[in-house]
């Protein structure tokens, strides 16, 4: 209890950050996955991490959502350690196919998460009609995931999500199995989604061009074990745009430092 | 379609028509055969007397009471494994230990406990059931998506609810194999029984015929017993492609 307060005390000086990661290390089967990583997420900032494959950035994701629990030192969410996952946060994962029940309806998929919150049946059909909407599925209420297009099932898993009315967004490479026109026009959905909504996010992607066109910042990992070796702070203005902000010089700037970082773990 | 059945029954047809030939010149004498004219006057016989009709509702209800029961049993142990490694370790060796007991072999004490009747076979019919639906059920819920339960856990489902709304109808494809799979088994078992010992119902209408020395009446009931099978399994294939066609497909496919 004490040192509960103290922490808090410490940290209302400054702005506190929603998910605080304080020496973390995780150890799974043996071998060291995450060491010694110290992160902290403001409200409302947008974050993605990069790194090359099996540098630990889903793992990261994981912790952050309560799913792994760190072999040593601690995740806090607005200060309160995450022991379990937590309604204000919704997890969007990469392999929608198998994040969505099939034996429901798009509005069925929706309304899960509704269900969980405790909403009454009532109050659910005009929600979940609004959320599609927001998410740009109106009209397949009805259709089931296997009649949707993999653009169309991420949309879906995004209003799931959504449903929850969370405070942080955790996304493990939403966009990775689509193809690139669908790719951006979704990361502009979601800019603009979460510019509504306020919500912090955490975007996990290997497409070094997708972080830094999304981010407020950048944090490229290093493998074996996981741990921070790049921090980028991206002062691009917003609203962002898929032509003039990836032609402006400071996203040029940052994109071949951060191309020059993953060259340099993978060697 | 209808040309390919036509063929299938073709060969079938023809050993009949071949059989009714041989024992009508031979003037066939036997306690076990009959020709096959015979066999079918026979059923008709037992259908006008209501006698099978009778004999049928009695090993259906005991069977597919029996199938109700077990299944209930098998489903609610064969999740509470599946989700459970815990409980599923510490039950382990008790299941593998009673599960290899052939379910007749039961009829003496099931005889002793509870008499002759329905009430005997039906747990006998139970007891058989339980198994395969309490295994298929615990490997399909083992075997359900894990991305699903973590979805399950992200939304902070309550346990009753993470069972009914996501165990239950991701594992329900499989777990219907293994109903129909338990109601041929029922349906074995409760002839089974009734031949044995219980004086009811189709088994004891065999038993009866063969002691009143009437083949005839005897492969009656066995033709009948398989219609019975046949038009089980056909409708149980055709509610599984009603229920789960869509389920079954996004649910098996990787």
């Amino acid at each position: 209890m004490a040192s509960a307060a103290k922490r808090l005390e410490a940290v209302s000086g400054t702005i506190a950050p929603q998910i605080a990661f304080d020496g973390v290390t995780l150890v799974l089967g043996g071998k060291t996955i995450i060491e010694n990583l110290g992160l902290g997420v403001r409200p409302g900032e947008f974050l993605c991490i990069v790194g090359a494959s099996g540098c630990g950035k889903t793992t990261a994701l994981r912790l952050a959502a309560g799913l792994y629990q760190p072999t040593s030192g601690r995740v806090n969410f607005d200060g309160q350690p995450m022991r379990e996952p937590r309604r204000e946060i919704a997890i969007v994962f990469q392999d929608y196919g198998k994040a969505l029940l099939p034996w429901r309806t798009a509005a069925g998929n929706v309304s899960l998460a509704l269900e969980a919150g405790g909403m009454p049946s009532a109050e659910r059909p005009a929600r979940i009609e609004e959320l599609l909407r927001t998410v740009g599925l109106p009209g397949h209420a009805g259709k089931y995931p296997s009649e949707m297009s993999g653009g169309m099932q991420q949309r879906l898993q995004i209003a799931r999500c959504l449903a929850q009315e969370p405070k942080t967004l955790l996304m493990d490479e939403p966009f990775g199995a689509l193809d690139a026109m669908t790719r951006q026009g979704l990361q502009d959905e979601v800019l603009s989604l979460v510019a509504a909504s306020g919500a912090t996010v955490i975007f996990v992607t290997h497409d070094l061009d997708e972080a830094i066109y999304l981010g407020d910042r950048v944090i490229g990992l290093l493998p074996h074990p996981g741990r921070i070796g790049i921090e980028l702070p991206v002062n691009l203005p917003r609203p962002r745009d898929q032509l003039s902000t990836r032609e402006h010089p400071e996203f040029l700037r940052l994109r071949r430092q951060l191309f020059d970082f993953i060259k340099a773990t993978e060697q | 379609m209808t040309g390919n059945s036509a063929k299938a029954l073709a060969l079938p047809l023809a050993v009949l028509l071949a059989f009714e030939v041989w024992a009508r010149a031979t003037h066939l004498q036997s306690d076990s055969l009959a020709p096959p004219s015979q066999i079918v006057m026979a059923l008709i016989g037992a259908f006008a007397d209501f006698s099978i009709l009778a004999a049928t509702r009695d090993t259906l209800f005991s069977a597919f009471t029996g199938l109700a029961i077990g299944t209930l049993i098998g489903l609610a142990f064969g999740i509470a494994f599946g989700i459970s490694d815990t409980l599923n370790r510490l039950m382990e060796v008790t299941v593998e230990a009673i599960r290899p007991i052939p379910s007749i072999a039961l009829l003496p004490i099931a005889l002793i406990a509870l008499g002759f009747g329905y009430r005997m076979e039906i747990v006998i019919v139970a007891f058989a059931c339980v198994w395969p639906i309490l295994i298929l059920s615990r490997a399909a819920v083992r075997s359900i998506e894990p991305r699903l339960m973590e979805v399950a856990r992200a939304l902070r489902l309550p346990p009753a609810q993470r069972i009914w709304k996501i165990i239950i109808p991701a594992a329900l494809p499989r777990i219907f194999v293994a109903f129909r799979l338990s109601a041929g088994i029922a349906l074995i078992v409760a002839v089974t029984v009734e031949i044995a010992i219980n004086p009811l119902g189709l088994g004891a209408g065999i038993m009866l015929a063969q002691q009143a020395l009437r083949p005839d009446l005897m492969l009656a009931y066995l033709v009948w017993i398989g219609i019975i099978g046949y038009a089980l399994n056909i409708l149980l294939t055709v509610a599984q492609q009603r229920l789960f066609g869509r389920a079954a497909l996004s649910g098996d496919s990787p």
